[in-house]
């Protein structure tokens, strides 16, 4: 037992005495980050030194850690992809990477990382890109402190920031991504973590997951993306503590949920958007604690969500509380929320109004089935068609009220 | 003309309604902005008020001011003036010194509280345009119906019928016009159909300023999208300006042929 023990400790001061530091430099004899990967052996640390390194379909074939002192540039000049990560254990930090080229066929990337496990991407910083960091099949991964700016204009000749395709146990923390066209985008992405991270002025999502089941996002902030943050097909996920803000538009949502089942939605900030939160066959979400501030649309329920719970959400000047259409059952429920619209009494000084809110006013009724008139906003017709509804409701959903809704903000 | 503007409008800013006007709208601007620090938000509530509450006193004050005149009228019918001067001087007399009190009494809380954004300033502005010229539109067809009607409870009511159509009917019968031809595209319908209308005309220019429009959707886009151009600017500004020129040219008309 003791020699097979001094045998592994052996083996592992070899392996360290091994583990060499590789140097890249422009006068160095390795002048190129591709010659320092071929030296270099498993293991060892590559240190690029400042420089204009012109290269692309750099191959990382072996463990290492590639590390960009004061940032070298990599620059890509446009002819396809830069960096290519086909081995487990790769670690690349502080580099300068540009350049990607575009190709509608094979996503070229600044980083793609296939088929790999225990990668580190760290502070790196992204600019003129078709991809960003484009993940494939691959696990056990940190994806932190990058910063990724993109010149994206038209949707279909740009690619993502964050891309992550079947990978599991990924952290995705406190990155900068703006302007490229998904912010983050994750398709069959289980048990991974996406925290602290900006995503602003995307052209289209800020964030997109699609099939990504057991995930948590928190703390992230999305703002001005052409069409905010999409969710869809996805289970057990936590939103937690984010911030959706002016995302604004024809078809803009600060979150959509489609097809999103038992997921948790929880001190999150809507705060002018054009529709704060959309839901289309959500089922079972626990919605609480978050601020709908100042949205036109603050809940847009489509059909069929089905047992889902609002508590204790602030809903704060939305020119629509809640707009309910289609065939949504009656056991969705709303209770224990701040209307600033709600204009009962509490005689008995418990906190919750005595008469309950219906947050589905007579006009959004109406604008969902006619858009246009939408014209109408504000006029007196209109404040006294709601008015005269809410004192006898006949069109709007008679279940959709929140029967103890609270006095005070949260 | 100028002279009887002149006198009719002296007389008018020593009327206790003038002042008690003014300092309605004062006090509105005041509390508002103290109860509110959010200034865009408050724009929205003189909004409100503005369109529905300065329309009716005007084309209440309008019609008010004329029965109350008639004898001076007759009066000055018997000088050597000229009749259609009598009329539009008096005209203008109530439509500026109703403008001035909403300029004044909502400008100076605005002006004291520091409207130093410039785009705060552009909304006032337009908000402001929208009141006055809200103003001279209802004046103008107070006047009208005055000329027409000598008995003044029928005056009275004909022209608080036309402000309730305005600000109620109107809308009531858009509303349900567009709900009955659903199935058709109508977002130019929408649009010509408050060209109609300057109560809602007025609302939609300052909605479209204060940035609400890009809360509400694809047709808030389209909305946005004619009015928030120079051409839409120009048509929605003609047609209020036709609003004011079409009664103004029917009042020198009636007037110059009314019996007395």
């Amino acid at each position: 037992m003791l020699r097979i023990f001094l045998c592994i400790i052996l083996l592992y001061s070899q392996l360290n005495v091994f583990a060499q530091t590789v140097r890249v430099c422009k006068t160095c004899e390795l002048k190129t980050l591709q010659a320092g990967i071929a030296q270099a052996k498993s293991g060892d640390t590559l240190h690029i030194e400042k420089g204009i390194y012109k290269e692309h379909e750099v191959i990382v074939d072996k463990p290492l850690t590639i590390i960009g002192k004061d940032y070298p540039v990599i620059d890509g000049e446009m002819i396809g992809e830069i960096i290519r990560v086909i081995s487990d254990s790769v670690t690349i930090d502080g580099l300068f990477i540009k350049n990607v080229g575009t190709s509608y066929t094979s996503d070229f990337a600044a980083i793609r990382i296939k088929r790999s496990k225990h990668f580190l991407i760290q502070n790196l910083k992204l600019e003129t890109l078709f991809f960003g960091i484009y993940l494939e099949k691959s696990d056990d991964g940190i994806i932190q402190n990058n910063y990724i700016k993109g010149n994206a204009k038209v949707e279909y000749q740009s690619g993502n920031g964050i891309h992550l395709w079947h990978c599991k146990n990924v952290q995705v923390l406190n990155n900068k991504i703006y302007n490229v066209r998904d912010g983050i985008y994750f398709e069959f992405v289980n048990n991974s973590l996406v925290q602290g991270n900006v995503s602003i002025n995307n052209l289209r999502y800020g964030l997109h997951f699609m099939f990504s089941n057991n995930d948590i996002y928190k703390d992230n902030y999305f703002e001005d993306n052409g069409a905010g943050v999409a969710v869809m097909f996805s289970k057990f996920i936590k939103i937690e503590n984010n911030t959706f803000k002016k995302n604004k538009g024809a078809a803009s949502y600060g979150l959509l949920l489609k097809e999103i089942n038992d997921a948790t939605i929880s001190n999150n900030i809507f705060q002018e958007n054009t529709i704060g939160t959309y839901l289309e066959g959500c089922n079972r979400i626990t919605y609480a604690n978050n601020n709908l501030i100042q949205n036109g649309w603050a809940l847009k329920m489509m059909g069929a969500c089905f047992e889902n719970k609002f508590i204790h959400n602030n809903f704060i000047g939305n020119t629509f509380d809640v707009s309910y259409s289609g065939g949504n059952t009656t056991d969705n429920r709303f209770d224990y929320n701040y209307w600033s619209e709600y204009a009962g009494y509490d005689l008995n000084k418990d906190g919750t109004g005595d008469v309950p809110f219906r947050p589905v006013k007579l006009f959004s009724f109406i604008t969902t089935k006619v858009p246009e008139s939408i014209i109408l906003i504000r006029s007196s017709f209109v404040d006294l068609v709601n008015f005269s509804e809410k004192v006898s409701p006949v069109f709007t959903p008679e279940h959709v009220s929140d029967s103890f809704p609270s006095m005070n903000k949260f | 003309m100028f002279k009887i503007f002149r006198y009719s409008l002296s007389d008018l800013l020593r009327s206790s309604w003038s002042y008690f006007y003014f300092s309605f709208y004062l006090l509105l601007g005041f509390g508002l902005l103290f109860f509110n620090p959010d200034v865009s938000k408050s724009v929205i509530t003189l909004m409100n008020i503005i369109v529905v509450f300065s329309s009716l006193i005007a084309v209440v004050f309008g019609i008010m001011y004329y029965y109350n005149s008639r004898e001076f009228i007759e009066l000055l019918l018997a000088q050597p003036i000229k009749r259609s001067d009598i009329f539009i001087g008096q005209y203008l007399a109530v439509s500026v010194s109703l403008s001035l009190s909403l300029l004044l009494g909502v400008g100076i809380p605005f002006v004291i509280y520091g409207v130093a954004d410039a785009d705060l300033v552009k909304n006032f502005l337009v908000l402001m345009t929208a009141g006055i010229f809200l103003n001279f539109i209802f004046v103008a067809v107070a006047y009208n119906i005055a000329l027409y009607h000598e008995n003044r409870i029928k005056g009275f009511s004909y022209a608080i019928l036309f402000w309730l159509f305005m600000t109620l009917i109107y809308d009531g019968l858009f509303l349900i016009s567009l709900m009955m031809f659903k199935e058709y595209p109508l977002e130019k319908a929408s649009l010509a159909a408050t060209l109609f209308n300057p109560i809602d005309l007025s609302r939609i220019l300052i909605l479209l300023r204060l940035d609400i429009s890009a809360l509400m959707g694809y047709t808030g886009a389209v909305f946005k999208n004619f009015f928030g151009t120079t051409l839409g600017l120009t048509i929605a500004l003609f047609s209020l300006l036709i609003w004011v020129i079409l009664p103004v040219l029917n009042i020198y008309r009636k007037g110059n042929k009314k019996d007395f």
